[in-house]
């Protein structure tokens, strides 16, 4: 994980975050709740708009006046972007369930002493998460890797699993694992999974409208480019316009993706947040990340499909604060520094009230 | 079309009204389950104890008076009549099982004794889910408030019958809301 020191940019799309010393001081846990779920809409609003842009000109220049006032193109690109995100949505918790391995705890045969207290703390843990969240009780899963990890899947409250892994048991003590239960129960409390699959549908869509435009560009496009021109009369507004669509429609598989990780990032800053308020105890997931960061092998039994709702990037990728520009871009979680101070402050506060 | 504007202004205002009155119906609910789900989780504790206070015995035979403390305590609270009693009795088996938890530690044939651990963490386990339970339903009793005193509802919201809800207040022991923190890790 060697970074060039001469790359470091500042990290702009998390500047929502000051230091400890800074103004931030009084920005306390709702406060960083409220701020994190309205960036979400903002981020989420700028996204549509981004594709509204993306598919109106798609439409206007592709297949002009051929589907008349509705846009063919664009919604056929909504429909089949949807359909898969929607059965990842559907399906996709047992797909994950069953890539990584994972065993219900109840079916686990503890070898040792240890373990099966260890198993009955997290059973117990989980309890405790979900009736401070006053949900039902997600279903509880063991990964066997030795990587510290864990992640929540399922469409929402009442039909969802957190996961953790072998080596986060080993590693944690009580109220570290509280810590990051708290953090996964938030993640199914504030319906991360439906929000991401919303994600998911959008960026495929754009990935589509790109693809298609592209090809059009490409072979003949040119041909129908111009009968459309010639019947909207073309004009310096029309080039313009056809200019910077162009450009966007061309960047929009990078630009889309970046949207859906800063989507990404403010989610795990709600989630460690609300996680926070269910334990009243910032620290205690403060120090799960500090223990987390200090493994920094990747979670080789999960897939980057998934990074979204585990603790920390299992690919091991966002493990301290020397980020470059444009591993920050591209980032599903926050810098974990960033993340832990920003749960200390909460800590702080919480003592100064 | 001058008619037209008070009939949309007061069709509005009742699915207003008739929306804010359902929500508040929702909540008032939600504030009983989470008084509830506080007494059952009190019940998992009240069984517990006898179990934990047998698996212990033999290895604290001089600390008699801790476990003569928590089973008196319990046996208290067993009778508690009315929320304001239980939590003054409650309150004094969460100190008494505190007590025990602190002695045990100083025990290293309890530490070592499997059943021992096991049922320690069930008691912790159990202390927790009932200062969970508790917590949660401060944070819906106080959103209820909260949603019967903000202007507008606040001027329908007692016609209607919806009365504040009460905290439960923290009594002497019950410490659980106050984070811990250790300012060296700052």
């Amino acid at each position: 994980m060697s970074r060039g020191g001469s790359k470091r940019t500042r990290p702009t799309d998390i500047s929502c975050r000051p230091g400890p010393s800074g103004p931030g001081i009084l920005v306390n846990l709702y406060e960083q709740q409220t701020s994190n779920r309205r960036k979400t809409w903002l981020i989420m609003l700028a996204f549509v708009g981004f594709l509204f842009f993306l598919g109106a000109g798609f439409d206007t220049l592709y297949l002009g006046a051929g589907g008349g006032f509705i846009p063919v193109g664009s919604l056929l690109a909504l429909t089949v972007g949807s359909v898969s995100s929607a059965a990842s949505y559907f399906a996709g918790d047992k797909a994950v369930l069953l890539a990584t391995a994972a065993t219900p705890v109840d079916e686990l045969k503890p070898a040792t002493d240890d373990e099966r207290l260890k198993l009955q703390q997290l059973n117990n843990v989980v309890d405790e998460m979900a009736i401070a969240a006053g949900i039902p009780r997600p279903r509880v899963y063991v990964v066997p890797d030795p990587d510290p990890n864990a992640f929540a899947t399922g469409r929402g409250p009442g039909r969802s699993s957190i996961a953790v892994t072998r080596g986060l048991l080993d590693a944690l003590d009580r109220e570290e694992l509280q810590g990051v239960v708290a953090h996964e129960m938030s993640h199914i409390r504030n319906l991360d999974v439906r929000l991401m699959t919303i994600v998911a549908a959008l960026v495929g869509t754009a990935a589509l409208l790109s693809e298609w435009a592209r090809r059009g560009m490409m072979w003949g496009g040119g041909s129908r480019r111009r009968d459309d021109r010639d019947g909207e009369g073309g004009g310096i507004a029309g080039a313009v316009f056809f200019m910077i669509w162009a450009v966007a429609i061309l960047i929009a598989p990078f630009a889309v993706q970046a949207l859906a990780m800063m989507v990404s990032r403010k989610r795990e800053y709600l989630a460690d947040a609300s996680g926070a308020e269910l334990t009243r105890n910032p620290i205690g997931l403060a120090r799960a990340l500090e223990k987390i960061e200090s493994a920094v092998e990747p979670t080789r039994s999960i897939n980057r499909g998934s990074a979204h709702l585990c603790i920390t990037d299992p690919l091991g990728r966002q493990v301290n604060l020397k980020e470059g520009f444009w591993s920050d871009l591209f980032a599903s979680h926050p810098p974990m520094a960033a993340r832990i101070a920003a749960l200390k402050e909460m800590a702080f506060q919480g003592r100064s009230r | 079309m001058i008619l037209i504007i008070p009939l949309v202004v007061v069709a509005l205002l009742a699915v207003w009204i008739v929306g804010s009155y359902n929500s508040l119906v929702g909540m008032r609910n939600q504030v009983l389950n989470g008084w509830k789900q506080i007494d059952v989780q009190l019940k998992r504790r009240h069984d517990l104890i006898p179990n934990l206070v047998n698996a212990v015995r033999g290895s604290m035979d001089f600390e008699r008076d801790t476990l003569t403390a928590v089973m008196e305590a319990r046996a208290k609270a067993l009778t508690a009549t009315g929320p304001a009693d239980a939590a003054q009795k409650e309150g004094q088996l969460t100190q008494a099982l505190g007590r025990l938890i602190a002695v045990a530690e100083n025990y290293p044939t309890l530490k070592s004794n499997e059943n021992v651990r096991s049922l320690m963490e069930e008691l912790t386990g159990t202390e927790n889910k009932v200062g969970f339970a508790r917590q949660f339903y401060n944070d819906i009793a106080t959103k209820y408030n909260t949603a019967q005193q903000v202007f507008p509802t606040n001027l329908f919201a007692s016609a209607f019958g919806f009365k504040p809800a009460e905290l439960f207040e923290i009594t002497e022991a019950a410490d659980r809301d106050v984070p811990v923190v250790d300012l060296s890790r700052k």
